[in-house]
């Protein structure tokens, strides 16, 4: 296939039916209203599941039976409704269940705005159900690399058992952009999925449960500390990030998704005034890529984080940087989306901008 | 020596985790005789919902999911859809189905997955000790209605079977109960009608169990199978309440 002109959304649906999804369930709701448009017609058509749910719980729900039963399966939605996911997207991490969770972001808290926002990097990398789960987060800044990393997550879900989230923002779902499906992914030796909740007569002479309750402590601290082997696993491979400009910063932005796009254009911009700005582009935000903050020389004058919240990632950049540089913010939220020259301005006046 | 009776293939060896006197075991080998019977077990999955039958996929012996409060209809959509030639049905309390997980289970019916739902109804909510649920009957004690359940406060008993009649999607709908030997065989006739719909891709079938729940009604298991006779059935009166299959067959 060539190059083809397509809005994100609809090219994050595509990737999925390229990367072989086999069930879709969601519920409505803007900016991201495309993706189950798209599947409702091409699912159908070609043999698979499509289903509008009655909610947003009923949708992850119907996520959990589906994956349970060994299928590839995902789920789209947008702040409001990936918070009401979240009771769900719990049991199916505990239940070590293969998913793909598309969140599209919009401007919050509470029913917020519709524009593209990042505000739910807490949401996606802190969780809002229970217990001690993590989810393997996505954060592409364009829709070439969202469809990338779509067509690949099935697979990293199924290798792991583990729920993927691909977050973009209301902006990467709605523009367009030329981009090609056929890129190819990374080889990953995927075992049968002999655990799968598909009648014993596909496994004789063993029950399969799809499950999250262990009502032992023991048997559950046990549980928990396998989930935490992997998720360090998953800390040792998994680590995605882009070094932008890194030869020899004055300083350096930490900025992801459509925030690293309009940082680009800043740094642009301040090269042409002779200052030097790298930029650390998280493409994993779990695992973060910690190792990526290693490579910052030490002659730079900070660090600034840029966000399309009021910050949420700084605290992973806090944490990354164990004190060693300073660390300022630049944030706008609700929807706004600045220009890169605010950022040049909030790299020119860095020292306002400290927070540790 | 010939066996005259044996515990039926459908449970598993696991003891049951049930109080003494409690009906959700009954109901248990009923749904396990009627997969033996129909020769569907090893098609079947079971979704567990939450509430004291929180371990029903450790008791069926069948593959089995377990679902979060409420949400097991969802769960069972889910796998269906994916595995539509399985059998998948839910196995759910008045809590569960009736409060938290009312409307999983109304657009199910609705859509008329081809799913069976067993639905025990105890008039209480049973695992957590005792606290009203919206099936318990006016009048009656509970740990959150310590004067009795009022109507003014709290509503009438929900009365699920009268309401799911009224969904286009539901192929079987009937009310039995466990509480005497002449109503267990109704049940299980009823149960295993249940299943033979789903087996014949008919849609949605739901077969309310009225259920006793000696411990937190405060009661002996005796008296608590006479409180289900006397004051149960006549707020949940037993029978049909929708059979598709028939009317298909009169049109
Ligand atoms: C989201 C959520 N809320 C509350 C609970 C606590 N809880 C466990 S069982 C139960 C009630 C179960 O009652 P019912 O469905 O009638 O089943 P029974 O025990 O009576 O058979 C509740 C409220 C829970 N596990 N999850
Ligand atoms: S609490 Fe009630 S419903 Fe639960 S097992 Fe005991 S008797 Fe049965
Ligand atoms: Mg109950």
């Amino acid at each position: 296939m060539a190059k083809v002109l397509m809005k994100g959304n609809e090219a994050i649906a595509l990737a999925a039916i390229k990367g072989g999804v086999d069930a879709f369930y969601g519920y409505p709701i803007t900016p991201q209203n495309e993706v189950p448009e798209y599947l409702s017609k091409h699912l159908k058509a070609n043999g698979k599941v499509f289903l509008q749910a009655e909610s947003e719980v009923s949708a992850i729900n119907m996520v959990y039976g589906a994956a349970g039963a060994g299928k590839r399966v995902m789920t789209s939605s947008s702040s409001p409704g990936i918070a009401l996911k979240q009771e769900g997207i719990s049991y199916i991490a505990a239940a070590e269940l293969p998913c793909v969770i598309v969140s599209v972001m919009r401007g919050g808290p509470g029913l917020g705005g519709i524009q593209p926002s990042q505000a739910d990097y807490y949401q996606a990398t802190r969780g809002g159900g229970n217990g001690d789960y993590q989810l393997i987060v996505y954060a592409p800044e364009s829709i070439q690399e969202t469809i990338d990393i779509m067509k690949e997550s099935f697979d990293i879900a199924d290798y792991y058992r583990n729920p993927v989230m691909v977050l973009v923002d209301g902006l990467i779902g709605q523009m367009m952009e030329s981009v090609d499906f056929d890129k190819p992914v990374k080889e990953r030796f995927l075992p049968e999925k002999d655990w799968a909740t598909n009648g014993t007569k596909n496994h004789p002479g063993k029950i399969n449960v799809a499950n999250s309750l262990h009502i032992d402590p023991n048997n559950l601290e046990k549980h928990n500390i396998h989930l935490q082997e992997k998720y360090n696993t998953i800390r040792k491979n998994e680590v995605r990030y882009e070094l932008v400009n890194f030869d020899n910063p004055d300083f350096v932005i930490v900025a992801y998704g459509t925030m690293a796009r309009i940082c680009r254009s800043s740094i642009e911009l301040l090269e042409k005034e002779g200052i030097s700005v790298g930029m650390i582009r998280p493409i994993s935000l779990f695992p973060y890529p910690k190792e990526a903050f290693t490579k910052i020389p030490n002659k730079v004058k900070g660090l600034l984080t840029c966000e399309l919240s009021h910050g949420q990632m700084l605290d992973d950049v806090l944490i990354a940087n164990n004190g060693k540089h300073k660390v300022g913010f630049f944030g706008r939220s609700g929807g706004m989306v600045p220009d890169p020259e605010e950022i040049v301005e909030a790299i020119k006046n860095f020292d306002e901008r400290v927070v540790n | 020596m010939t066996v005259k009776y044996e515990k039926t293939k459908g449970l598993t060896d696991k003891p049951l985790t049930y109080c003494p006197g409690c009906t959700h075991g009954i109901v248990h080998k009923l749904i396990g005789e009627s997969l033996v019977e129909l020769d569907i077990l090893d098609k079947a999955i079971g979704i567990a919902s939450v509430g004291c039958s929180v371990f029903s996929y450790q008791f069926f012996n069948c593959d089995g999911q377990q679902a979060p409060h409420g949400r097991a209809c969802a769960e069972a959509t889910g796998v269906k859809r994916v595995l539509p030639d399985n059998i998948v049905f839910t196995y759910q309390g008045d809590g569960d189905l009736a409060s938290i997980g009312i409307a999983e289970t109304i657009h199910a019916a609705n859509r008329g997955e081809n799913i069976t739902v067993i639905f025990l109804n105890n008039a209480i909510y049973g695992m957590t000790g005792g606290q009203m649920a919206p099936t318990s009957l006016i009048g009656q004690k509970t740990t959150t209605s310590q004067d009795g359940r009022n109507q003014a406060d709290h509503g009438n008993p929900i009365k699920i079977s009268e309401m799911f009649s009224t969904i286009e999607g539901v192929a079987y709908l009937e009310r039995v109960s466990v509480h005497n030997p002449k109503n267990v065989i109704k049940a299980k006739k009823a149960i295993k009608k249940a299943f033979q719909y789903q087996k014949e891709n008919r849609g949605f079938t739901m077969i309310e169990v009225l259920s006793s729940c000696p411990v937190n009604w405060g009661m002996k298991p005796v008296d608590a199978l006479k409180w289900v006779e006397s004051d149960m059935i006549p707020v949940y009166p037993l029978g049909v309440f929708k059979d598709k299959g028939v009317n298909d067959e009169k049109n």
